[in-house]
This record gives structure tokens, C-alpha cells and sequence, in this order.
């Protein structure tokens, strides 16, 4: 065994021993096992990067186990590390270390801590899967197995009903979008005949594949954009992208921890990474492309639009990263793969560092979330209040920070692209960065300046402790490097085999010579929110509800996220709750239950008391009987 | 003038001659011993039983002829007369201590006992309608007299006297058919009988011999309660002594079926035509009245009479078959049945040593009180069930299995559906035992006897279950030499 094998078994191994030997182990060692789980796991993933990303390694690939093997249906458990992986591995482990010990200060009064960190380390090792997959049944299993564990963690407070509604949403409207991802990989080993990337890649680079295929009542689709749409669909659904997005927000039902870790910086961004991935696939369909890049620059700018109105501290944060990653894709989209990466990688560290630092408030907070009813905590909370800082101003794309690279290189990309879709995405993404900026100032502001909204609460409020604060520390470490490290992803070629870019599709690489206002343009935007922010919530903190009270119908439409909830419980949910009471009451409780099983089971019971009177006592009624009997038998049979 | 000697052999008889000498034995101490020593009787009465039983396994495999073919030794009458023997020890083992409490614990009981064992062995041995009626009678006449042996108890009384009504009126029908097939056949040794009716060249024989069949096998269907002629088992089996009804329930179905298996084997063989359909008839109706008319029960006795008419149905569709794997299906499904159904029998006894458990309601919260018993009853329930893994299932699917081969896949069918049904009234007691609150405290001894008898037919049940090869084989050699 390898050791870089043990970079997945150390969660599972963490995760099983305290998810079975939880109660024996108690509290203390529950958290040791899967922090030293993941902590190891983490150094092995920084010394497998150093080797493969910083120096000039060459890919790891090494077989595990045969899996499946079925005829001609062979399906390996391998470990593929390329640099696309060696990114992943890092922020993977990274954020999940840092989670797993803020997890330690922030859960310390629940009593069900040995399942909450079984459920973490259960989360990491399927992520890992996921990343490490060199086939696209591994990649599901991972992708699946992140959804349960997403799930669980959801709903790990399982006595709130709205956290139990929450899992279940979040459960269901993921597999819509896994629906489609599993056709999607029926599609590619119906037209490939197998699962694995490097033997889909090449087939699909060399052209060796039916140009069009059957689907469904559509006459015949192009292959590769039917293969990368159904992809795509799921990619939406885990990646909360327009459409499949309304779990996301509920989903902050969820203790923060798991928000950081699973709803911000890797689960969600699992779809970033298969479209990245599959870009070999991607890069030959401009149609594919071009619904990756709609969808992602209307997810940004829809999701920054909800976020300037919503009140609750997380949910602000939940949008938010449904903007973010609206933004990776619609980088994909323009085959900037890199920067969706760079993105992606520089965003887990802000984004998790802004939801562990809610987190810190909502403690100092003793729960509440409302940040309407905080303010002030700037001179309660100094150290989170800074660290919350840092965070916003990486978000937001200040100068040097993570996100003015990250964020930067895509919109570039964007622009360079120099087609309708580009443009189109470039635009709103655009106006979605300063929304950006107003929105996480807006958050700054309610909670930490101004005047506090509840005395008591106010006073109330302490710094959290330092299993809280260290990880923050670390995170806030990453917010402020990461950019400036990162940028030689979104140099020319540097994930190597692992990402593949079509001739011409060289927005990336134009990205960098575009002309100084789009350089500068964000930075712009920057300043605009910010000032916006800034009138709105310190100069004059009573002019947002009057707005709100004057544009109404707009407030209550951005307030109830587009009224997209409402639609789906019209459309889906009413009808299929109709349907379902329609088949229990009249096809279950009638038909089957009431004609086949109790039915029947009624009729046995008629017989037998039918059967029960002939049973006389009296003799001669028997008598009777076996007369009868014998004059069947020999007129029958005699 | 030379008077031919006829042909004797004794040592063919050795087991029935045992059992005689103990029976008579027994009933002469009886009436000189006192009435506090009679019980110790039961003892030399289990002894002699014993000692059959070890006598019989020598003779396994001894094929013989005696009396000018009246008597018939061969591998299935050894092999149905160890089971009869094991149907007639357990129930004395177990019913000891309910003997005992019930003062019927004297010597007659155990002389009845031993002279119905000794007429179901005659009845597995006989190679002439005569032997097998006189081996009928003898055990018929006996069983009567136990059936109402409570004389205290109006119940056994009525018991008693109407199996004697009842199974008089059998009797007759046996003795007119035999009668008919005297008149068409001119004898009636077996082997007589079977040229008789072999005669035909493809034609049917006269309507004397169809009718004889007809008459024979329907006083038979009364002796093993099948359906239509089964009426008089619920209320016999509830009125008499539990003791008695236990080993009513296990040794004469186990002679019945073996006179069944002689008759349609020997003088029958040929009309196999008309039995087969007859047979097929018995078995549905069995099926659906056992099935059906236990659901409708509260008394675990009586429930257990249709249960029981319902495993002669299963048993029949072996027979109705009429094929090797058919024949030996049923021999493997009486010997499982034994144990199931004494197995259930001997936890009644124990249960009765509370003061109760007679009504099916008597079982609730049995888990709770005495977790054991319960489970074990669980274990007899759910193999009546026919439950896997175990050994009711291994019984149902070889009789199944043969129906399928034979191509009687309707009755197969059948026996499944109502084996469905039939699950339900099993469960119930299950379910009374373990999800019902305690009304009785279940206080009461289980004695070393019960425990002994409980501990052979769990392990029989359990073992048969899982490891059924031993018995398959025991079957297949005992009917081979009768094919």
C-alpha cells in the first residue's frame, strides 16, 4: 500500500472508528482520532503537491483494486494525482483540517460529537474519492458519497424539523441533478464502451465515436454535447447552479462547520472540478460550453442579487458562494479552466475563513443569526472582527488579496474570449462584483459597526476560544497568500494533461494582454460597493428599510430569492404531493390494499367462519360430511 | 395325511411381539400393584419402547415374509415403525409430569398406549388387507379409549365417543371397500389384489375394484384426518388430554400414512390413474381447511387439529405425485412433522403446568416471563411455517419440488398459497408470545423429561434445517425396495 492510498483511507479509517466505537471512545478521543486522521492525511497531500505541483513529478497513477468486472464492463478503484488533483488534495484536506479542529471549540456542547466528526471525516474521504477517481464510476461513488454525508450533516441536528426539511431538500434536488449525471456516464459507456478519463479522452480526442446518438424523443443530438449537458446537469445540482440552487441556502440549517467545509469550499465546487476534468469532453462542444457559460454568469448575478437583501448571516454567506461558483463556471465556460481552478482553490479559503468566522459571531452571539439584531461587535470580538476583514476584502477582490487574482483572471478571461457568451457573462459578472462588495460590506457592517441592536446580547458577546480562533488564523493566512501563490495556475499550461484546451478557445492566455481598464475595472466596482455599502448602512443606517418599503415588490422579489421556491411547490412539489396522495389513497389504500391484501386477507377470514359453523359438534353432521365425501370421490373418481 | 407347516418366521415380529409382551406385562402389575407404584409402569412401559426401537434398528435392511405373506418386513416398515416408536416415546416423556397432575398416571393408560403402537406397527407391516385391518382396529380401539381416559372431564368423554362413532363408521367404509375388492380381485393379499387389478390389459377393471379403491382409501383419509373426512379431529383433539392429543397427532397419521404408502404401492400400484386424482382432491381440501378454518381459532389445540389437517394436505400432494421423489418427499415431510409437531406439543405440556395454556391468549407476554420458552416456541411456530432455515421449509419444498417434477404445477401453486395463509395463525401465537403484556406469571417447573423431549425436537428441527442431507438419504433407502 502507498502511502498516497492513505491520503483516502485516513478519514474513512477516523470516520469508521469513531462512527462505530463513538460512545466508547468519548468526546475527546473522538476528535483526536479524525483530526490525526485528515491532520496526516493533509501532510501527505502538501508533500505529494510539492512533488507533483511545485516540482516536476510526474503523475501519480496507481491501481487500488479491481472494482467491477463484468464482461466487458471493468471499472478499477485507482488513484489518478495529476496537478488538477494535487489542487483539490490540498484544499481538501486543508480546509477539512481546519474544520475538524474549529469543530472542537464550536461543538463543545453537543452531545452527539463522536457522529458529528465520524460525518466530517465520512464527508472528507468521499471527497477524496471523488478527486482521486481516474474513472467516472469513482468519481460518482465520491460524488455520491459527499451528497450522503452532506445530507447528514444537514440534518445532523435531526430534531429541528427544519434541518430534517432542509437535508431532504438538499437530498432531492441533488438527485435531480444526479439523475442527469448518471445518464450523462451511461451515455459516455454506451458511446465509449468504458469509464476510464484517459481511454474517454483519447477516444474522444482521435474522434472515435458516433458524431450523433439517439436520446430520448429527440431525434438524433450531437454526441458530445448530449454527454456533456447531462454532465453538466449534475455538475448544476451539486454546484447549486441556477435552477437546481435552492437547496443551498436551506442547507445552512447545518451547523457552520459543515457549511465551511461542505457548502462553501469542496462539495459544491465538486462540479467545478468534473467539468475541469472532463474538459477533454467539454472543449468539443461549443454548445455545451456555451450553457456552462450562461448558466454560471446568471448564477452570479442572480445569486449577488438575493444576497444584498437577506438578513441572515449565513444565508448572505450561502449566496455568496452560489456567486462565486457561478463564476468558476462561467470561467469553464470560456475555457479558463485554470482560473476556474485558481477560483476555486482561492475561494475555499476565504469562503470557508467567512463561514468558520460567522460561525465565531454566531457563538459570541450565544445562536442568533439575524444580523439585524447585532452591530457593534467591532470593539466585543476584535480578533474576528479583523480576521472577517481579511475574508471580505479577499472576497471582494481588494488589491493583492486572493480574490483580486482569482476573481481578476476570470473576468479577464471573460472579456478576452471576445464572443457573445463572454461578453454576456464578462457583463454581468461585472455587476455582480459590485454587488459582491456591497453585500459582504453590508454584513461587515450590520454585525460589527454601527450601534448594537441588542444590548443584552451585546454584552453577552465573547471572543471565541482558541480551537475556534486557530484555524481561522490559518484560513485568514490563506486568504491573504493564496492569490499571489496561486497565480502560476493560470500560467500557460500548467495543470498539463490534466486540463485540456481546444486550439483557439485561448481566452486564458489573451487574458493577460487585455487593456488596463478591464484590469482595472473591478477594482472600480470594488469601490463603488463599497461606497454604496458604506452610505447605506454607516452614514445613513435608516435609509435601507425606507427603500425597502418604497421598492416593495423588487424587495420582496429579491427577498424570497425570485420567488424560485414558490415555482418549484407549484410546479413539483404540489402536483407530485398529489399525485402521491392519489396513488396511496386510491392505487395503495383501495385497490391494492382493499381488493388484493386486506381483501383477500378478509375473504380467509369469511371462509373460516364459514368453515368454523360447519363445525357442528354434532355427530351425525359429520357423519353426514364423510358420506358426501365418499359419494364425490366414487362418482367422480369410482 | 402331512398338515403343511405354515411359514413362521418369529424373528420378523420380534418388535411387535416385545411390545406385546410389555403391554400385557404392564396390564397384569396393573392390577396387582398399588396405586402409588402404577406410575413407575410408565417406565417399563418406556422401556419396552425402547427396547423395540433398538431391536427394529437391527433389523434395518431385513427384507422378509411371514405368516404366507400376511406380515411384511422390509426397510419401510422398519423405517415407519422407528417413527412410530419416537411418536409414541416422546409423548411419554413429556406428558410425565401432566400425567402425574392429572391422576391419569395409572397402568391402563400406558397398556393403550402400547397396544395402539403395536396395531400402527401391524398396519406398516401388513402384506393383506386383513393384516392391515386388524392393525387398524387394534390401534383405533386403543386411541378411542385414550381420547376419553379423562372419565372425570365431559369433554374427554365426548371425545372419546365420538372418534368411536365416527371411526366406526370408517371402519365400515374400509371393510366394504376391502370387501368389494375381495368379490373383484377373489383374495385379499396384496399381491393378489395387485394382479387384479393389473388384469385390465388397459382397461379399466370392473367397477367392484374402482369402487373398492374408492371406499378403502376414504377410511384411511379418516384415520390421518384429511379433508372431508378430517370433521372429527378438531373437537377430539381439544377434548381429550393434551398428553393424548399429542400422541394422536404424531404416531397413528405416522401408520396411516404407511398403510396408505402399502396400499397404493402394492394392490393399488396399477390404478395409480385413479388414486392420483383422488389423492389430489384430498390434498386441496386439506390444504384449504387446514388453512382456512385455524384462522377462525382460539383454542391452541384445536388450532393445531387444522394445522395438522393441513400437514397431511402437504404430505398428500406428495403421494398425489406418484413418483420416487414424490414418495420419498412425504417420508421426509412425517418425519420432520414429528418433531415440529411434539416439539410444539411438549412447550403446551409446560405451559399446562401453569394452570393454563390451553386458549392461544394464555401465550401472551410468554417472552417476557420466560424468554426461553417463548423463543423456542417462536422456533416450532415458524417451522410449522415452514419458515427457512428451518426443517418445515426443507419438508414443503421437497413435496413442492415433486409436485413440480411431476408436472402438477397447479397443486404446487396451491400448497404454496395456502401455506401463505396458514403462516398467519402460526405468526399469531409468535406475536401474542412477544408483543402482548403478561396476564399469567408463568410460574411452573419445566421438568427434566420436557426438557430432554423440547431439546431432541429443537435440534431435529434446527439441524434438519440447515443440514437435511442425513434424512434425504434415510428416506431414499427406506422406499427404494418398495418402488
Amino acid at each position: 500500500m502507498s502511502k498516497n492510498l492513505l491520503i483516502v483511507l485516513l478519514p474513512l479509517a477516523g470516520s469508521l472508528i469513531t462512527g462505530l466505537l463513538g460512545r466508547r471512545l468519548g468526546n475527546r478521543l473522538s476528535q483526536l482520532v479524525t483530526i490525526a486522521g485528515v491532520g496526516l492525511a493533509m501532510l501527505i497531500s502538501i508533500q505529494v503537491f510539492l512533488a507533483v505541483a511545485v516540482g516536476e513529478a510526474p503523475v501519480i497513477h496507481e491501481p487500488v483494486f479491481s472494482w467491477i468486472v463484468s464482461g466487458d464492463f471493468q471499472v478499477a478503484f485507482a488513484l489518478l494525482i495529476d496537478r488538477l488533483t494535487a489542487v483539490m488534495l490540498i484544499v481538501v484536506t486543508g480546509v477539512s483540517t481546519m474544520v475538524h479542529i474549529y469543530s472542537v471549540g464550536y461543538m463543545a456542547e453537543d452531545p452527539d460529537q463522536p457522529r458529528f466528526f465520524s460525518y466530517l471525516s465520512l464527508f472528507t474521504f468521499a471527497m477524496l474519492v471523488l478527486v482521486t477517481g481516474d474513472n467516472f464510476l469513482q468519481l460518482f461513488f465520491g460524488w455520491e458519497g459527499v451528497g450522503l454525508a452532506s445530507y447528514l450533516l444537514i440534518g445532523f441536528w435531526f430534531k429541528k424539523e427544519s434541518a430534517c426539511n432542509a437535508a431532504i431538500k438538499a437530498f432531492l434536488v441533488n438527485r435531480v441533478g444526479d439523475f442527469g449525471f448518471a445518464l450523462g456516464i451511461f451515455a459516455i459507456f454506451m458511446v465509449f464502451g468504458t469509464l476510464d478519463y484517459q481511454q474517454v479522452f483519447h477516444m474522444a480526442a482521435t474522434g472515435q465515436f458516433p458524431p450523433t446518438v439517439d436520446f430520448l424523443f429527440w431525434g438524433p443530438v450531437d454526441t458530445i454535447t448530449l454527454i456533456c449537458l447531462l454532465l453538466f446537469v449534475g455538475a448544476m445540482g451539486k454546484s447549486a447552479q441556477l435552477g437546481l440552487h435552492t437547496w443551498l441556502p436551506d442547507a445552512m440549517e447545518g451547523p457552520t462547520p459543515v457549511s465551511a467545509l461542505i457548502h462553501a469550499a469542496t462539495m459544491v465546487t465538486a462540479g467545478v472540478f468534473m467539468v475541469c476534468r472532463a474538459s477533454p469532453l467539454f472543449e468539443l462542444s461549443e454548445t455545451a460550453l456555451a450553457v456552462v457559460t450562461i448558466v454560471g454568469a446568471l448564477t452570479a448575478f442572480f445569486a449577488a442579487t438575493v444576497g444584498l437583501v437577506q438578513n441572515d448571516i449565513k444565508r448572505v454567506i450561502a449566496y455568496s458562494t452560489c456567486s462565486q461558483l457561478g463564476y468558476m463556471f462561467f470561467a469553464a465556460g470560456v475555457s479558463a479552466y485554470a482560473a476556474a481552478m485558481f477560483h476555486l482553490m482561492t475561494h475555499a479559503f476565504f469562503k470557508a475563513l467567512l463561514f468558520l468566522g460567522a460561525g465565531a459571531v454566531i457563538n459570541a452571539m450565544h445562536h442568533e443569526q439575524d444580523m439585524r439584531r447585532m452591530g457593534g461587535l467591532k470593539a466585543k470580538i476584535p480578533i474576528t472582527y479583523a480576521l472577517m476583514m481579511i475574508g471580505t476584502l479577499a472576497l471582494t477582490g481588494f488589491p493583492f488579496l486572493a480574490g483580486f487574482y482569482s476573481k481578476d483572471a476570470i473576468l479577464e478571461s471573460a472579456f478576452a474570449a471576445h464572443t457573445a457568451t463572454g461578453t454576456f457573462a464578462w457583463t454581468l459578472g461585472i455587476l455582480a462584483a459590485v454587488m459582491t462588495t456591497f453585500y459582504s460590506f453590508r454584513l461587515v457592517f450590520m454585525t460589527f459597526h454601527g450601534r448594537p441592536a441588542d444590548r443584552h446580547a451585546w454584552d453577552h458577546a465573547h471572543e471565541a476560544p482558541w480551537s475556534i480562533r486557530a484555524p481561522l488564523l490559518v484560513l485568514a493566512l490563506g486568504a491573504v497568500f493564496a492569490g499571489w501563490i496561486g497565480m502560476p495556475l493560470v500560467g500557460e499550461g500548467w495543470f498539463g494533461p490534466g486540463v485540456f484546451v481546444a486550439a483557439g478557445h485561448d481566452a486564458l492566455a489573451h487574458s493577460h494582454h487585455v487593456s488596463a481598464w478591464v484590469k482595472w475595472l473591478p477594482f472600480g466596482m470594488f469601490l463603488i460597493g463599497l461606497g454604496l455599502a458604506w452610505y447605506l448602512y454607516i452614514k445613513n443606517p435608516n435609509l435601507p428599510p425606507a427603500m425597502a418599503e418604497v421598492w416593495a415588490g423588487t424587495y420582496r422579489f429579491l427577498a424570497n430569492a425570485w420567488y424560485f421556491d414558490r415555482l418549484y411547490d407549484t410546479l413539483f412539489v404540489g402536483p407530485a404531493k398529489a399525485i402521491g396522495r392519489g396513488l396511496w389513497k386510491t392505487g395503495d389504500e383501495t385497490i391494492i390494499d382493499g381488493y388484493g391484501v386486506n381483501g383477500l386477507a378478509a375473504t380467509c377470514v369469511r371462509l373460516a367462519r364459514r368453515m368454523g359453523r360447519a363445525q357442528t359438534g354434532y355427530v351425525y353432521h359429520y357423519a353426514f360430511a364423510m358420506l358426501v365425501g365418499v359419494l364425490v370421490l366414487a362418482t367422480w373418481y369410482g | 395325511m402331512p398338515v403343511p407347516m405354515p411359514d413362521i418366521n418369529l424373528i420378523a415380529l420380534l418388535p411387535e411381539i416385545l411390545i406385546l409382551l410389555v403391554a400385557m406385562g404392564v396390564l397384569l402389575l396393573t392390577a396387582w400393584s398399588r396405586e402409588t407404584t402404577q406410575p413407575l409402569l410408565g417406565l417399563v412401559a418406556m422401556a419396552g419402547v425402547a427396547l423395540a426401537g433398538g431391536i427394529l434398528l437391527i433389523q434395518t435392511g431385513m427384507t422378509t415374509t411371514t405368516f404366507g405373506g400376511l406380515f411384511v418386513l422390509d426397510p419401510f416398515a422398519s423405517a415407519m415403525k422407528l417413527l412410530m416408536l419416537v411418536a409414541t416415546l416422546l409423548p411419554l416423556l413429556m406428558s410425565w409430569d401432566y400425567l402425574a397432575r392429572h391422576r391419569l398416571d395409572i397402568g391402563e393408560y400406558f397398556v393403550l398406549t402400547l397396544f395402539a403402537l403395536l396395531g400402527g406397527m401391524l398396519m406398516a407391516s401388513s402384506g393383506d388387507f386383513i393384516t392391515l385391518y386388524l392393525g387398524l382396529e387394534l390401534m383405533s380401539l386403543s386411541i378411542y379409549v385414550l381420547a376419553a381416559f379423562n372419565r372425570d372431564d365431559p369433554k374427554s368423554n365426548e371425545a372419546g365417543l365420538k372418534y368411536f362413532v365416527l371411526g366406526s363408521m370408517a371402519s365400515g367404509l374400509l371393510l366394504y371397500g376391502i370387501s368389494l375388492i375381495y368379490g373383484g380381485a377373489g383374495g385379499t393379499g396384496f399381491a393378489a389384489v395387485a394382479q387384479a387389478m393389473g388384469e385390465g390389459g388397459g382397461h379399466a377393471p370392473g367397477i367392484g375394484l374402482r369402487l373398492g379403491v374408492v371406499l378403502v382409501l376414504a377410511g384411511m383419509a379418516f384415520k390421518i384426518a384429511a379433508a372431508p373426512f378430517h370433521m372429527w379431529a378438531p373437537d377430539v383433539y381439544q377434548g381429550a388430554p393434551t398428553s393424548v392429543t399429542a400422541f394422536m397427532a404424531a404416531m397413528p397419521k405416522i401408520a396411516g400414512f404407511a398403510a396408505i404408502y402399502r396400499v397404493l404401492l402394492e394392490p393399488f400400484g396399477p390404478m395409480q390413474s385413479q388414486w392420483g386424482p383422488i389423492l389430489q382432491f384430498l390434498a386441496v381440501a386439506s390444504l384449504a381447511v387446514g388453512a382456512l378454518a385455524a384462522i377462525a381459532q382460539t383454542n391452541i389445540k384445536r388450532m393445531l387439529a387444522y394445522s395438522s389437517i393441513g400437514h397431511v394436505g402437504y404430505a398428500l400432494i406428495g403421494l398425489a405425485s406418484g413418483t420416487e421423489l414424490g414418495f420419498r418427499s412425504v417420508l421426509i415431510y412425517l418425519a420432520i412433522y414429528i418433531f415440529m409437531n411434539l416439539g410444539t406439543f411438549a412447550l403446551i405440556l409446560v405451559v399446562n403446568n401453569a394452570g393454563v395454556g390451553d386458549e392461544i391468549n394464555d401465550y401472551r407476554g410468554l417472552a417476557k416471563k420466560r424468554p426461553l420458552l417463548a423463543f423456542l416456541m417462536a422456533i416450532f411456530m415458524f417451522a410449522m411455517a415452514g419458515i427457512p432455515p428451518l426443517a418445515g421449509f426443507i419438508g414443503k419444498f421437497y413435496v413442492f419440488m415433486a409436485a413440480v417434477k411431476a408436472g402438477m404445477i397447479g397443486l404446487a401453486v396451491t400448497g404454496v398459497l395456502f401455506s401463505a395463509v396458514g403462516a398467519y395463525y402460526y405468526l399469531r401465537v409468535v406475536q401474542r408470545m412477544y408483543f402482548e403484556e403478561a396476564e399469567t406469571a408463568f410460574r411452573m417447573e419445566v421438568g427434566l423429561l420436557s426438557r430432554l423431549v423440547i431439546a431432541v425436537s429443537t435440534l431435529a428441527v434446527l439441524y434438519w434445517g440447515l443440514l437435511p442431507g442425513g434424512l434425504i438419504d434415510w428416506a431414499e433407502a427406506s422406499i427404494r425396495p418398495l418402488l
